[in-house]
């Protein structure tokens, strides 16, 4: 007992207002529902009133681009921490989903409102079946094969030479404002972010992270895993689409940028920021990152060579992200302990 | 026969692309996905000795080897040994750790000018009526040379034996003595100069280019998959099918269709068997 480290300790314990607030009996006191519903409301509304606060339409985009990201990102943390797939095909989905908008609205001319939900719901069908024979797959294996699908996507489509090829194809149309782009997109967020959070902890959410914990005995209870992850799959993959199809109308152009690197490799890192398996964690991480990186912008590549070693860091000195770490500031207070 | 003979030629450039990276997986089970970022690096940095601090040619590509294997044993010892043993952050990690590479070389205007290395022999010669570079006839000898020394280290040498002994049977390996984190080190290190000799012998083909450091990346991993993660024999089998078959889809459909060739093979053996041509069977790794 010499120095002074050893004779004390942090200790955690839950606040009074925690534990009151845990049953029914919440709603009997206004301090009680406020501590219960500030969290949630403050994301909400904050992401409301987002585009309202920021200086100019510059910024407007920056956020609405950010709210695709987040999308993605929703979608990498729900397939890894609550299904158990290592799901790297972000810029596949949104790759697919853009170009099957792109081109039914360059071809035949259909409006916006029609190519956006025809791209969610066919884009996630053939994302899905192209997965499908990996789904059986664990870990590193799965991670790898989605993280190909989307280069084989873009090299084929160049050497064919089809849908616009190298080029892409331009003119597509765009959403009427700048105010329907935001708020078409910020409720979808919002909705989603809490229906995947229902939804995980619904039956069909258990038998989820039950594959996840041990994929095995959950085949041992005589559950077919395959269709529960191809459901699972199906979902992410039409959340992915839509932010693919939303891109490419945002953009008014449909390439192979669609594909990019970036797509998988972005919503690991909000994930990484914002703390996985929290599902609003990773929303509020590309809220972060996605400024961040346009901020960076003027570096030029410099930008990148940052985003990496950002990543790295946080990957390899194992951060618990933003949202665990304020989640427990919220609920818990520390005191030092004599031992 | 022209295809036989470029098409052998592109089969020992990938197997010299793929060893290096199989050696570290094959001994440590790391990924390590920062492959082509080092393979770069040897070339820039030889070129930089070589034109800017004006060492001559063979001195700029031993330094060039020595820092790329320091640097590479350095990534494991600080930072890639906090995530060992979770697939997942270990090739996030030395991915971003790649990339964070790459894209400095293109920050500093890698991309500009034409980076050359010169050929360490000039010339072609005719054989077999097939007009061909004595720079990839080295090539062939390199490689050849490579897979020979490194079976004789792995075999005869106590330090390989012990890389050996680590990729069998870890547990067993650590009782008698053998320590797996400086295993590791080595095996990272060694791995490193692998990419280094290969980039130094490859690169004298073509331009130096940060792109390369990607291909070079998704080629190893192909030939590795396709082969067998971890099996020495995979990775010549591997090589020489991926090889032929980028040389024949580059003939008979056009330059375009190499990397699809690569990657629908990466796709299609992982998804009938994960574990590669010649890998061993793990099934309940593997898949469910």
């Amino acid at each position: 007992m010499d120095s002074a480290t050893q004779e004390r300790r942090k200790e955690r314990i839950d606040r009074g207002i925690k534990v009151r607030t845990e049953g029914i009996y919440a709603i009997s006191s206004w301090q009680g529902i406020t501590y219960m519903a500030l969290p949630t409301v403050a994301f909400v509304v904050g992401l409301l009133i987002l585009p309202l606060v920021v200086p100019t339409m510059a910024w407007q985009r920056i956020i609405v681009i950010a709210c695709l990201f987040a999308l993605l990102a929703l979608v990498f943390d729900f397939l890894t921490n609550f299904v158990g797939i290592v799901c790297l095909g972000g810029a596949f989905f949104t790759g697919v989903g853009g170009y099957i908008s792109g081109l039914l609205n360059s071809a035949w001319g259909i409006p916006i409102i029609f190519t956006i939900p025809i791209a969610t719901l066919g884009g996630a069908i053939i994302c899905t079946l192209f997965l499908l024979p990996c789904l059986p797959m664990r870990g590193i294996y799965f991670a790898i094969v989605s993280l190909m699908y989307p280069l084989l996507f873009a090299r084929v489509i160049q050497a064919l030479n089809i849908f616009g090829g190298t080029d892409g194809l331009p003119g597509l149309s765009t959403f009427p404002n700048i105010w329907v782009e935001l708020y078409l997109v910020l409720p979808i967020i919002i909705l989603l972010t809490f229906g995947i959070r229902r939804l995980v902890n619904e039956d069909f959410g258990i038998v989820l992270r039950a594959i996840r914990d041990n994929d095995q005995a959950v085949k041992a209870s005589n559950i077919n895993i395959t269709w529960f992850k191809t459901k699972a799959v199906l979902l992410g993959s039409a959340i992915g689409c839509f932010a693919g199809a939303y891109l490419a109308h945002l953009y008014g152009w449909m390439g192979l940028s669609l594909f990019a690197l970036d797509f998988s490799i972005f919503p690991i890192a909000a994930t990484v920021v914002g703390g996985g398996g929290t599902l609003v964690g990773p929303v509020i991480g590309a809220f972060i990152l996605a400024p961040l990186s346009e901020m960076l912008r003027a570096f030029g590549p410099l930008r990148v060579v940052f985003y990496s070693l950002i990543l790295a860091g946080l990957v390899i000195f194992s951060t618990e992200g933003l949202v665990p770490y304020l989640e427990r500031k919220y609920h818990q207070f520390e005191r030092w302990i004599e031992v | 026969m022209h295809i036989f003979i470029f098409g052998l030629v592109n089969s020992v450039i990938l197997a010299l692309f793929a060893s290096g990276f199989a050696l570290v997986y094959g001994v440590s089970r790391l990924a390590n996905f920062a492959h082509g970022a080092l393979y770069i690096l040897v070339g820039f940095s030889t070129w930089l000795f070589l034109n800017r601090v004006g060492i001559n040619y063979i001195g700029s590509i031993v330094l060039s080897i020595l820092i790329v294997s320091l640097i590479g044993g350095a990534i494991y010892r600080f930072l890639l040994i906090r995530v060992k043993g979770m697939p997942d952050s270990e090739i996030i990690a030395s991915l971003s750790i790649g990339i964070a590479i790459m894209e400095l070389f293109r920050w500093r205007g890698f991309i500009s000018e034409t980076y050359m290395l010169p050929p360490f022999v000039k010339g072609s010669v005719n054989l077999l009526g097939v007009m061909i570079d004595w720079q990839r006839l080295l090539i062939i000898g390199v490689g050849l040379a490579i897979m020979a020394s490194l079976w004789v280290f792995t075999h005869h040498t106590k330090v390989g034996l012990s890389l050996r002994a680590i990729a069998q049977d870890k547990h067993a390996s650590m009782m008698s003595g053998i320590e797996p984190d400086r295993t590791a080190v080595i095996a990272l290190a060694m791995g490193s100069a692998l990419a280094g000799i290969s980039a130094v012998v490859i690169l004298p083909l073509g331009n130096i280019t940060v792109e390369t450091g990607y291909m070079v990346l998704i080629n190893a991993i192909a030939v590795c998959i396709v082969g067998g993660l971890g099996s020495w024999a995979g990775v010549f089998a591997g090589a020489l099918l991926l090889g032929f078959s980028q040389i024949l889809a580059t003939a008979l459909l056009g330059p375009h269709w190499q990397m699809v060739v690569v990657l629908l093979f990466i796709i299609i053996t992982l998804i009938i068997k994960p574990s590669g041509l010649l890998g061993r069977q793990k099934e309940l790794e593997e898949r469910v």
